[in-house]
């Protein structure tokens, strides 16, 4: 199964817009976007998901490894989804008060991550 | 994939590929699409909890294979799934040894700074979260995941 990244810069934010479907399978490459932006010294990072199909732990998994990532150098990591179907994978593990989950691009940039 | 004797029953042996994961979530949800008991909600949670389950299969059967042979014996990942009246069940299949749930290390809660530290075992609790029943079986070479997925005993939706 296919997985888009299409990764650009706002501001201090670096936008990363998934699409596709995450798991077991495509999750690495959204794991190894992650720790090239860490690497290359973005510590603003947004992960969009709104063109996201699928979403399992595997998944949920590499975003923990995001945030984790970001908050060893004082940075800030959000998600942007809107799509209750993906949204409910966040409640139901209780990553939702556990990650910044905005509703769109702009409040997550507007957010402090 | 074959078609089993029964016409309510699809089988698939799935090689022990992350790739394939996808082929299951495809199978399995064409099935309970078919169903009009089951609306798409619940219908994703079927595929989520499926997914979840072929995925652990396949990680341990990976596992298993570079401990045990060379080169790896590569058995398949066995997917059954039953269209009863009011619910579906599905059983994943592994030959990768055994695995027994009760003797996981629990994780800290999520909201505990600490979870940070464990990018996996989300995948468990989901499980039992999207199923209406989950079992755990051992086989002789392996683990059985049986899962009953029923149209309006979603749990989380309350």
């Amino acid at each position: 199964m296919d997985l888009r990244l299409d990764v650009s810069q706002r501001g201090e934010w670096s936008i990363v817009e998934v699409g596709g479907e995450i798991d077991v399978a495509t999750a690495p490459r959204l794991r190894e976007q992650l720790i090239a932006l860490v690497s290359e010294g973005h510590h603003r990072i947004v992960v969009s998901l709104e063109a996201v199909d699928f979403i399992d732990s595997t998944g949920l998994g590499v975003l923990i490894s995001g945030l984790k990532r970001v908050r060893t150098h004082d940075g800030a990591f959000a998600v942007v989804c809107s799509e209750p179907r993906i949204l409910k994978v966040f409640e139901i593990t209780g990553l939702d008060t556990v990650f910044n989950v905005a509703p769109t691009l702009d409040d997550a940039l507007a957010s402090e991550g | 994939m074959h078609a089993a004797p029964d016409p309510e029953v699809v089988e698939l042996a799935l090689p022990a590929r992350p790739e394939v994961v996808s082929v299951a979530r495809l199978v399995v949800g064409a099935i309970v699409a078919s169903d009009p008991l089951f609306d798409d909600e619940r219908g994703a949670d079927l595929r989520l909890a499926v997914s979840e389950a072929c995925t652990n299969a396949i990680q341990a059967q990976l596992a298993a294979d570079e401990r045990t042979a060379v080169p790896p014996v590569g058995l398949p990942i066995l997917m059954r799934c039953t269209v009863g009246v009011g619910c579906i069940d599905v059983v994943v299949t592994d030959h990768a040894g055994g695995f027994d749930p009760s003797t996981l290390v629990p994780h800290p809660e999520v909201t505990d700074p600490a979870r940070l530290e464990y990018e996996g075992g989300l995948g468990i609790p989901l499980l039992r979260m999207l199923t209406d029943h989950v079992e755990f079986r051992p086989t002789g070479d392996g683990t059985e995941v049986r899962m009953r997925f029923e149209p309006h005993g979603d749990p989380v939706r309350g």
